[in-house]
């Protein structure tokens, strides 16, 4: 009965059904769709520190966030155990590409030469997860907002800083990818 | 401004600070919405490693025909929602507050490095969760990874220019 939602969907399904994220939070609750905004709402929980910039009331700003946030994880976590295992299935080209750079495992969401416990010790691991994780959670706070805040919210709401940050996303994406990825897997 | 206790920050949802804390019944809403969009995100594929390097490699439309269309429906959502103004369950009137354009460095800026890691990664912040709910627990290290970057940023934020 459901094996419908576990089959790979079109972009013409996914991308519409992830812009409705913007009107449905408006409309419940005027709030703007946007989740590295939890970022800062958990500094600002954890450990504000004497940092003006985490010394606001984050139960008003981004308590409703940070619950759907925890959704996201319920989400995926039913999307992983409630239905077949996702293959991936990229174009044959990425996948050549990917493997002249060591990577051979393509089952999964993401791979597992790269993205497990134990490749964590090695240095490639440490980089995409660890210092990935570390740009990414800087480069929101300093840019105010991610894909969902800028890219999806910003453009829908035809703002410009949100424009400039879409083009940053894709410089940086496509400088680690062409400039960074190529030492880090080749190399190491 | 320093001595503002008001709050600096002005990130996501930062428009929403004056409002109060929803209630139980609203924030059962925000957890449902967040299953979906959780759900959604992993079917749809965006949360893959693979699908965010065959984007940056211009190698398949999907990723840019998710993104797309999903603009262009979040757009004609909000246009309507302010043409025909509605307002919301609650009875608030519905606005989106403008982000502040400054010199628009952080934006540059900030953007390029989040794109950094959203390569490395294969990641942005929504995903980053609905991985760890995949399975792929490595993803918590991550995550605490990005709580730090944000931390920093708000550390250091008087030495960057705006």
């Amino acid at each position: 009965m459901t094996a419908w939602l576990y089959r790979e969907w079109p972009w013409y399904v996914a991308g519409p059904l992830i812009g409705l994220f913007v009107p449905a939070l408006l409309l419940v609750g005027n709030k703007v769709f946007g989740i590295s905004g939890n970022l800062s709402h958990l500094c600002a929980a954890i450990a504000p520190g004497k940092l003006d910039f985490f010394r606001y009331d984050w139960r008003k700003a981004g308590l409703w966030n940070l619950v759907f946030l925890a959704g996201v994880l319920i989400g995926g976590f039913l999307a992983f155990h409630g239905g077949p295992p996702q293959t991936i299935a990229i174009s044959a080209e990425t996948r050549a590409a990917l493997a002249r750079l060591g990577i051979h495992d393509f089952s999964g969401v993401a791979p597992h030469e790269l993205f497990t416990w134990h490749a964590l010790l090695t240095l490639r691991g440490f980089v995409l997860v660890v210092i990935g994780g570390f740009l990414v959670g800087f480069g929101t706070a300093y840019a105010a907002g991610c894909t969902s805040g800028h890219a999806i919210s910003g453009l829908a709401n035809f703002e410009l800083p949100s424009l400039i940050a879409v083009i940053g996303f894709f410089a940086g994406g496509l400088a680690a990818t062409y400039f960074i990825l190529p030492y880090v897997l080749g190399g190491l | 401004m320093t001595t503002t206790i008001t709050s600096e920050y002005d990130g996501c949802g930062a428009g929403s600070s004056e409002q109060p804390v929803p209630r139980p019944a609203f924030l059962a809403v925000y957890m449902l919405l967040g299953i979906a969009f959780g759900f959604v995100l992993s079917r749809s594929e965006v949360i893959s490693w693979f699908r965010i390097q065959e984007m940056f490699r211009l190698h398949s439309f999907r990723m840019y025909g998710i993104i797309g269309s999903a603009v262009v429906t979040a757009a004609i959502s909000v246009a309507l929602i302010k043409r025909l103004g509605i307002r919301s369950i609650g009875g608030e009137r519905i606005s989106i507050p403008a982000k502040e354009l400054g010199s628009g460095i952080r934006y540059a800026a900030g953007g390029t490095i989040f794109g950094l890691g959203w390569a490395l990664t294969g990641a942005c912040p929504g995903p980053l969760v609905a991985l760890i709910g995949n399975g792929v627990s490595v993803m918590i290290a991550s995550l605490i990874s990005a709580l730090f970057g944000t931390w920093v940023y708000g550390w250091m934020r008087p030495k960057f220019p705006h």
